[in-house]
């Protein structure tokens, strides 16, 4: 058994880096693996599926660690669009700032971008839990279904359009709320939730800083006396 | 002013009954018609071209003494695990929660019986679905409903869904009453809600994207399976070029005729091109790509016959894809439904409460489906048994086998991806000309400079 394992990325293609994630990483079992010079590469540590730290050591491209399953996978630098896409649990932090759709359609586990997120940040968000360190863009949480979205900064135009039953925290100003999506009063339950979200995601704020939003449900059933404010 | 009563009652061509009734519903409601079963108005057809069957110039083979061959291979792209077919008709996607599950059930069985691969869709996949059918194909749908990696893992092939025929560039809705807790629970979205689907995938939005997302499918799949991409014929040609370049393995195409579960009547009857026109341009973009017969094609939307397989072949595709026809195989649309003792129990009654009658009926958006296809109500949905409903989709799918092979064979060609242009004509010049094939009696190709 090794504790570490390093997988260069000058020297192997992300087709063999993963190749190893899904098969022979099973059976070395490695405490931790590093991937060097991931270079804005795509798809690094796609489809993990094992109880492994992989530390990504560098700027790294789209859908990285996408589809996670039990994997906690640091990024060390930015990532391109869609890092943790439908992720199902596990963890996946990014160190530096990560672009588009963040977190989309996750099922499960949790993402923490330390530094900001791009416009729609938990899109057609399932379950998964998002913490944003930093500011989120416009259309974030755009038909999120549920989970949670939790954003330190502030948030773009149109935070939470057509929201089903996912909910919003955040700690700056909101530039604008989309379609259907209302500001509420904080309760017992969602300062003890943010709070508890921060310190999983090691992020030094208080809960009560923080505001909430979640959809009105106005527009669960169809109705075409809404203005096409779906 | 004439006197002549027959003149005095004549129709407006533009402001016909149609016309004043849909202004009035409009008027009344407020609302636009939701329905399924695909465009009900005319458009061109395989129903307008004929084989050019073997006489003189062509030696025919034996009807029912002389093999032919019908294996189909889809996806020799980049996949390590090809999908191999005994048949080149396959089972489109439609979604549990649209369908029951003991229809998913029964789409799983037939299949398999005929050697043939059937789809999942919207709601993801059921391990009913999965345990029946032994070659399934996995919808990434922009909804991502369902959407789940050991699932996919599980999946014969990925499709890429970027819209469909019946509405191409719209999304869908399920209507409350059939989203169950069971529907509910798969698309985690509360009970009873109107689910409103996503007309685009939510993390990626143009052609560059989807060639790295495709990858990404890829990598977590090890390319093993091959990856399918849907799109609903628009702009045919620049569509399939794009989906190629992104990487596909295969490119279905699906046509206006396509039915549908639930959508605004103005996106079936209004938007994207016939079957007949699309599949020319997507083989042309295939060819001019260097890649026929590398990227193979499906082509769906309206195909109902043998026939009508048959042609689709002949212009170029490598395969079709069936939905409507294959829920009235099951029983859509039918008077009554069969018991297991093989006993058939009218419901003309039940059509009637829903304002339709069997051969008319759109109703699948309500769940209320008297025939127990497209519905979730515990009480409809075991009107529909797996296992008499795979019997009757494997007599349906091995007809248009037999009649595939039979025109096959007319036409002198031992194996039915031997089909091709040449043995085509048209019956209108529109025919002609969207399937660039020479009107009957001539040699003339319109738009082509050919006479």
């Amino acid at each position: 058994m090794v504790s570490l394992k390093q997988l260069d990325l000058t020297d192997l293609s992300v087709r063999q880096v993963n190749e190893y994630l899904h098969g022979e990483l099973l059976e070395e079992c490695p405490a931790r693996v590093e991937i060097l010079n991931p270079d804005g590469l795509h798809s690094i540590a796609a489809g993990l599926d094992k109880e492994v730290e992989i530390d990504i050591l560098g700027h790294a491209g789209y859908f990285i660690a996408g589809m996670n399953q039990r994997a906690r996978v640091t990024i060390h630098g930015n990532v391109g669009w869609s890092v943790a896409e439908n992720m199902m649990s596990g963890v996946v932090r990014v160190k530096g700032h990560a672009s588009e759709c963040a977190g989309a359609s996750g099922h499960g586990g949790l993402l923490v971008i330390e530094g900001d997120a791009s416009s729609r940040c938990g899109i057609s968000l399932k379950g998964t839990e998002i913490v944003v360190g930093g500011s989120v863009g416009h259309f974030s949480a755009f038909m999120a279904q549920a989970g949670t979205l939790v954003v330190c900064g502030d948030a773009g135009p149109n935070l939470g359009d057509s929201l089903y039953e996912a909910t919003i925290y955040v700690r700056g100003s909101i530039h604008s709320l989309g379609a259907d999506a209302r500001e509420e009063e904080m309760q017992a339950d969602d300062f003890e939730k943010v709070a508890e979200l921060l310190s999983r995601a090691e992020m030094n704020y208080d809960a009560r800083e923080f505001k909430r939003v979640s959809s009105a449900r106005s527009l669960y059933h169809w109705n075409a006396d809404a203005h096409q404010e779906y | 002013m004439s006197s002549d009563k027959s003149i005095q009652r004549e129709e407006s061509a533009s402001f016909n009954e149609h016309s004043l009734s849909y202004i009035r519903q409009a008027a009344e409601y407020g609302l636009y018609e939701i329905r399924g079963m695909g465009a009900k108005r005319r458009v061109p057809s395989f129903d307008d071209l004929i084989f050019l069957s073997a006489s003189a110039s062509r030696y025919p083979l034996e009807g029912y003494r002389e093999k032919c061959e019908s294996k189909t291979v889809l996806g020799t792209r980049y996949a390590k695990q090809p999908i191999e077919l005994e048949i080149p008709i396959t089972i489109a996607g439609m979604s549990f929660g649209s369908l029951s599950a003991n229809v998913k059930e029964a789409l799983g069985q037939a299949a398999t019986q005929m050697g043939t691969s059937t789809t999942t869709g919207d709601g993801g996949m059921t391990p009913e679905e999965r345990e029946s059918s032994k070659t399934l194909v996995y919808q990434c749908l922009p909804s991502r409903y369902g959407f789940n990696p050991n699932d996919l893992r599980k999946a014969d092939a990925i499709e890429m869904v970027l819209g469909q025929g019946a509405k191409p560039g719209g999304g869908g809705m399920l209507l409350g009453q059939k989203v169950s807790p069971r529907v509910a629970e798969m698309r985690t979205l509360p009970e009873g809600i109107d689910q409103r689907s996503a007309c685009r995938h939510p993390d990626w939005t143009g052609p560059d994207d989807l060639k790295i997302k495709i990858e990404e499918l890829r990598e977590i799949t090890d390319w093993k399976i091959p990856v399918y991409v849907k799109m609903g014929a628009t702009r045919v040609r620049e569509d399939v070029k794009l989906a190629v370049k992104a990487g596909a393995d295969v490119v279905v195409i699906d046509g206006m005729q396509g039915g549908t579960a639930a959508t605004q009547q103005v996106f079936i009857e209004h938007t994207g091109i016939p079957t007949l026109a699309a599949l020319p341009l997507a083989v042309e973009a295939l060819s001019d790509m260097n890649v026929l017969g590398e990227v193979q094609l499906i082509i769906s939307g309206g195909i109902r016959t043998g026939a009508d397989v048959a042609k689709a072949l002949a212009l170029g595709a490598d395969a079709v894809s069936i939905g409507q026809g294959v829920l009235v195989a099951l029983g859509c649309n039918h008077h009554a439904y069969q018991r297991a003792d093989g006993e058939e129990v009218d419901v003309t009654g039940d059509y009637a409460k829903l304002g339709t009658a069997p051969g008319y009926c759109h109703h699948c958006h309500t769940g209320q489906c008297p025939v127990g296809i497209t519905t979730q109500d515990p009480e409809l949905e075991p009107r529909l048994i797996p296992e008499v409903g795979a019997k009757r989709l494997k007599n349906y799918l091995q007809v248009l086998n037999m009649e595939l092979t039979t025109l096959a064979r007319a036409c002198g060609k031992s194996n039915v991806h031997h089909l091709e242009k040449e043995d085509l004509a048209a019956l209108t010049v529109e025919a002609a000309a969207m399937a660039k094939v020479p009107l009957a009696g001539t040699s003339w190709i319109p738009g082509t400079g050919s006479v």
